[in-house]
């Protein structure tokens, strides 16, 4: 058993970990992630998505990825609607609560066409930081008694050794690649994040490699000057692209607020029609522009500096 | 200004309701809509030290008037916070015993006060597949809950099709039995009256009616029998403060429509 605590340890020394210079395109970032590995996602629902990376794998037509979040919103659509992705593990899935149910999630997964693996918020979080820390499970003490669990074979009940509680042990989550997006980097992958992390520190802790998308990069004298900011070291980071709005039509804190019109346009086109909409969709956002810029594009300028007003001035209370 | 002069939407009635229930000092951990206009509310009113909590991984933020986030996990929940933290952390002060009250709102519930929020059906093959829990399994398997919910028969059933967070189970000692040793349902808030749960079988009565409510009312949109009413009391209608607070913070009514 222990072979694959070896294995995960081995995964990280086969990478080079040195101070050196990783920047790559978005498309040379997808060819990094192989068909049915297992990807972790960072941010959370609408916020701080790594949207740009995930249509950058939808493009390059990936196959039978397991996808991991903490919580799953039209991000998780996109990968189930495009044939990327036909496992996600996550603790909620719809595009948002302003929304309803997600009917891509529903259609995909009634239909017995993918699998979605629920799991509490918690429990992501612990999966996540058992992979960090490098051990094979945590304990916590949620998720029992309910029929969350019972849907779960993944997991254990046992009593504690000291107290006799009764425990829930939730198995580590080390995905093969996490997907982060920050709003500031360095050439060598040191990354700072503002605002709300969510599961994502741990995550990249846990995967073997990660793929960090960037508002900016910035130098690594600027990076060392406040250096207690950094969340996530260079040497946990295989790749970094360069990504202004990276996040769009999700937020990016300080950087911009959801694009609300072009969500409410989007939830309406693929709630009607799950397959034939978000097949549409799919052809005139994703696989249509020739670049991310040209993505940004169609979202609409005045959109995009109205999302960016908002974001940039939310702390101004 | 006489206070029975007032008019009030059903999701008003259940804000001002679940706000009166909180207290000063609280640590309330809430999800967005009516618990967070309820928490603020309270805020504004009888707990000025009250502070709030959010999935996303904040602690005591300020909510500013025609600013309410859209879920918890968005920058607008960060503004004027004590502290932002990992969401697994938040998550944890409801294990480590540092919230007093989860606060949610419900889609489906039964007598012992189960949530779903999973499937419609059978599991297996479900009819819908719902979003599922989120935090919610964390939150009700660890604290204290309120919970408030328009009061429908096709809401309020005997079985739920699936427990996402558990209330107390199947009664009696069946929830502390499976293992969750900390909290459990505190109070229903509907538009119908206020509900809590007997400490025997643990199933739900009625702790109080709202105004112009009869028992009879209560019964006939309830999908199961229940507890004997003791002792029931009348709620006092919504206050013009109550509702001009309430009307400032969501002055597009996006949660008291």
């Amino acid at each position: 058993m222990s072979d694959s605590y070896l294995d995960l340890r081995r995964k990280l020394t086969e990478r080079d970990r040195s101070l050196h210079e990783k920047v790559v395109s978005l498309e040379q970032a997808a060819a990094l992630v192989k068909d049915g590995e297992t990807v972790g996602i960072g941010g959370s629902t609408l916020s701080r998505t790594p949207m740009a990376m995930v249509w950058a794998l939808i493009r390059a037509r990936k196959k039978r990825l397991t996808c991991a979040r903490g919580i799953t919103s039209s991000e998780g659509d996109w990968l189930f609607g495009s044939g990327a992705c036909d496992h996600m593990i996550t603790s909620w899935f719809s595009q948002g609560i302003v929304w309803g149910v997600s009917k891509v999630m529903r259609h995909y997964t009634e239909q017995g066409l993918a699998r979605f693996d629920e799991w509490s918020h918690m429990a992501m979080g612990m999966r996540f930081r058992a992979g960090a820390m490098g051990v094979p499970f945590l304990p916590m003490r949620s998720m029992l008694g309910s029929d969350v669990v019972r849907q779960r074979p993944e997991v254990r009940e046992m009593e504690c050794p000291f107290t006799g509680d009764k425990l829930l042990l939730v198995p580590a989550l080390n995905p093969d690649v996490a997907l982060i997006h920050v709003q500031r980097c360095d050439a060598y992958g040191n990354a700072q994040m503002d605002g709300l992390q969510f599961l994502d520190i741990d995550l990249a802790m846990a995967a073997t490699r990660v793929i960090l998308t960037t508002e900016r990069i910035v130098s690594n004298g600027q990076i060392r000057r406040v250096p207690d900011q950094t969340k996530i070291p260079f040497f946990a980071v295989e790749a970094v692209v360069e990504v202004p709005f990276g996040c769009a039509p999700h937020e990016c804190s300080g950087v911009n607020e959801p694009l609300f019109k072009h969500m409410d346009y989007y939830t309406s086109l693929v709630n009607k029609e799950p397959v034939k909409g978000m097949a549409e969709y799919l052809d005139r956002y994703v696989y249509g522009p020739k670049s991310w810029t040209e993505y940004l594009n169609l979202l609409g300028l005045d959109h995009l500096l109205e999302a960016a007003k908002g974001g940039r001035s939310v702390s101004n209370a | 200004m006489s206070s029975t002069a007032a008019h009030y939407t059903a999701s008003e009635l259940l804000a001002v309701m679940s706000s009166r229930l909180l207290k000063d000092g609280q640590i309330v951990f809430a999800g967005v809509g009516i618990p967070l206009l309820a928490a603020t509310l309270a805020q504004g009113t009888h707990c000025p030290g009250l502070t709030i909590l959010f999935e996303g991984g904040v602690i005591g933020p300020v909510i500013e008037p025609g600013k309410l986030p859209p879920s918890t996990n968005e920058q607008r929940c960060t503004v004027r916070a004590n502290m932002v933290l990992a969401s697994t952390d938040v998550l944890l002060l409801l294990q480590r015993g540092y919230v007093d009250i989860g606060f949610m709102g419900g889609a489906q519930i039964d007598q012992y006060g189960n949530l779903n929020s999973s499937f419609i059906g059978d599991p297996a093959h479900p009819k819908t597949r719902l979003p599922g829990t989120g935090g919610g399994n964390d939150i009700a398997s660890l604290a204290q809950m309120i919970v408030a919910m328009k009061h429908e028969k096709r809401r309020f059933v005997e079985e739920v099709d699936f427990v996402t967070s558990p209330g107390f189970l199947r009664g009696g000692t069946s929830r502390r039995d499976s293992g969750l040793l900390a909290g459990g349902m505190y109070r229903v808030v509907t538009d119908l009256g206020i509900f809590g749960f007997d400490e025997q079988t643990r199933r739900m009565k009625i702790v109080a009616l709202h105004d112009g409510v009869s028992i009879e009312q209560v019964q006939d949109n309830t999908g199961f029998k229940l507890e004997p009413a003791r002792d029931v009391e009348v709620t006092k209608r919504p206050t013009e403060r109550e509702l001009e607070f309430l009307r400032k913070l969501d002055p597009e009514r996006l949660y008291t429509a």
